[in-house]
């Protein structure tokens, strides 16, 4: 069940009936989910629905009891660690901003970046030209390049968010996992934020968590509803926000 | 090479070196070429009384190595210390040779005291000192590269991996107390005659073995920094910090942990071959867990994740305990060394170096963001409207 021959899906990241349960608690019940590459999915669903376990287990921190999850058709993610699964080219934000605070902007995005990670590698290595433009665009991007020389822990809520965005930038992932990058956002940032993960789009495949049903109609893709862990509901936001389980157990009346 | 020198060396650094080498260089001549008993010559005590803590200071380095940057506290350090003392032990036992008690040419005393026939397979070599001066490194690394294997494959942090590394020393302990065992049981390795030809006893050793403490204190202090100011130590702090989110971005956290563990045990391992010679003897009591408890309090005292603190800490503390021990404070010593502790928990949470870092810093940092507002200024002609923070 676990070794895949061939690519059999060309969905770049594949989930097919999935149990997890901790302790009797079945936190995901039966999932399936497809992502097609290049697209941008919306994943909403009330408190305990699953939404974050079921990124622990794309993710590695979480081993499914069973089920399919398979990444680019070919990789079987179940059997994989962090790392193995973080070099396979997918990248995570996590709900809780987590950033180096002791370390500068700067470092942060160069911690991030795509090159050698290995101990002789990170030992010997001298920044080049090239790592310094992408750390520059980054920076631009998520609109820190004043304060790149800034510790991280100094940062404002919303701008250890956008630095924890910026962190899967450099990353370059296929896949990026982006756990409620809005929580505790002022409105002005909340739609500077749904800017930037379309423009991120624009080259990479965004799976975003998040609550704010005006930030997730900002982004205008298709939208999931998980509940209980297994897919309630999947289509336009006005498809799934007139849906009538939809209504019942998340949006309320 | 170069660049990594260079960087490793700011202003704080270099100080430190200097100050290292003056000492290495001063102490030694002074108590060699001045008449004894001159207001400038530093007694042989002495020398040997400061070599021990310039020893202790490199042990504070490897601790802080790993503790300091990359979160990983080790209560068991004493442990690869007492085990590069005892490698340069059995050499210096080696050398005794016939002027022993029993005067045998190849057995150590406490074996013929034991009525063994022939010496143990393990202490082959040992008469070398090449082969001695390399177990003097591989053996507390190998036993640092074997433990941190598998704890840090298994995940084995915080408190967790502080209690196995208390319970790897004191089985050690347990172990080096037997006789069987073949390392001088409770006595341990002493009486030692001479190091490399020369008399151990004598001024000229002694004031050399000071040197040499000092040398290797910058050669590790040296290793130290280029590892921090390199991006490994970038990703070192980044797993003392959030571990979890290290992992994420790719990085294989345990063998960045295995690799400085390793690297520090041979440190603590080369510290404390300095040791034994200058102390003249290296017993169980070396593995003691308080020993090793206390080291920590060192870099804690002098400022942990600072290097130059924790070699501070070590000589300071250190000093602190002759100071109370010895006159008409030693009955009270050990409250001393106590409030010594206590005051700088409550005072200095940071340590000697880290709290005045924290004075400093925050004017550079203020400085630097400074520079960069009015050079950004310049640049651009107008100032461009900044972030809300």
């Amino acid at each position: 069940m676990n070794t895949v021959d061939g690519r059999t899906t060309s969905a770049l990241l594949y989930l097919d009936g999935v149990h997890v349960s901790f302790d009797g608690f079945k936190a995901i019940n039966n999932l399936s989910l497809t992502l097609a590459p290049g697209e941008m999915r919306a994943i909403i669903g009330p408190n305990g629905a699953g939404k974050t376990t079921m990124m622990d287990i794309i993710t590695g921190k979480t081993r499914p009891d069973e089920g399919i999850v398979l990444f680019d058709g070919t990789t079987d993610l179940t059997r994989l660690d962090e790392t193995h699964i973080a070099e396979l080219g997918i990248g995570r934000k996590f709900q809780k901003p987590t950033v180096f605070e002791s370390q500068t902007v700067e470092d942060n995005l160069l911690l991030a970046l795509n090159v050698d990670h290995s101990v002789r590698g990170t030992l010997f290595w001298r920044q080049n030209r090239s790592d310094t433009e992408r750390i520059d665009r980054v920076l631009e991007t998520i609109r820190l390049t004043d304060a790149r020389k800034r510790l991280a822990g100094s940062l404002s809520h919303g701008q250890k968010q956008w630095l924890e965005i910026g962190m899967l930038l450099a990353q370059d992932p296929k896949l990026l996992l982006v756990d409620e990058p809005v929580a505790g956002m002022t409105d002005v940032e909340t739609q500077q934020t749904a800017e930037l993960l379309k423009q991120i789009n624009r080259d990479h495949t965004v799976m975003v968590v998040e609550h704010d049903m005006s930030f997730v109609r900002e982004l205008g893709v298709k939208v999931t509803c998980l509940h209980e862990g297994t897919v309630l509901a999947e289509g336009t936001i006005d498809q799934v926000s007139s849906n009538e389980r939809v209504i019942e157990v998340y949006l309320g009346r | 090479m170069s660049h990594m020198l260079t960087r490793s060396l700011d202003r704080a650094a270099t100080t430190f070196i200097l100050v290292v080498a003056a000492c290495g260089i001063l102490i030694p001549l002074s108590n060699l070429l001045l008449p004894s008993g001159s207001f400038l010559q530093v007694p042989t005590y002495l020398v040997a009384l400061w070599g021990k803590y310039v020893c202790y200071a490199i042990l504070a380095l490897a601790i802080d190595l790993i503790w300091g940057y990359c979160g990983i506290l080790s209560l068991g350090h004493g442990a690869f210390f007492a085990l590069g003392g005892y490698a340069m032990g059995m050499y210096l036992m080696r050398q005794i040779g016939t002027r022993g008690v029993y005067g045998n040419p190849i057995l150590p005393d406490f074996m013929v005291f034991l009525n063994w026939q022939k010496l143990p397979w393990y202490w082959y070599g040992f008469d070398m000192f090449p082969f001695a001066a390399l177990m003097v490194i591989l053996v507390p690394g190998l036993l640092a590269f074997c433990f941190g294997w598998f704890a840090f494959r298994s995940r084995v942090t915080g408190v967790y991996l502080s209690i196995i590394t208390q319970a790897m020393t004191y089985a050690l302990l347990l172990g080096f107390f037997r006789n069987d065992f073949g390392f001088g049981g409770n006595n341990g390795l002493t009486d030692f005659k001479d190091v490399l030809g020369f008399n151990v006893q004598a001024e000229g050793t002694r004031a050399a073995l000071f040197a040499l403490s000092c040398l290797f204190l910058i050669i590790a202090f040296l290793i130290c920094r280029a590892i921090v100011t390199s991006k490994l130590g970038k990703v070192l702090i980044a797993i003392r910090d959030a571990e979890s989110r290290t992992r994420f971005i790719g990085y294989r956290v345990e063998s960045y942990k295995l690799f400085v563990f390793t690297l520090s045990a041979c440190m603590a391992g080369v510290a404390g071959a300095l040791y034994v010679p200058q102390v003249g003897i290296i017993n169980p009591s070396e593995f003691a867990p308080g020993n090793s408890i206390e080291a920590v309090i060192w870099v804690a005292v002098g400022g942990r994740g600072t290097l130059v603190g924790a070699a501070l800490g070590a000589i300071v503390v250190n000093y602190a305990k002759t100071f109370f021990t010895s006159g008409a404070l030693a009955p009270y010593w050990l409250f001393m060394l106590g409030a010594l502790f206590i005051l700088v928990t409550l005072l200095l949470p940071k340590g000697i170096v880290g709290t005045i870092n924290s004075w400093w810093l925050p004017w550079k940092e203020r400085r630097l963001a400074a520079e960069a507002a009015t050079s950004a200024a310049r640049e651009n002609g107008v100032s461009e409207p900044k972030m809300a923070e």
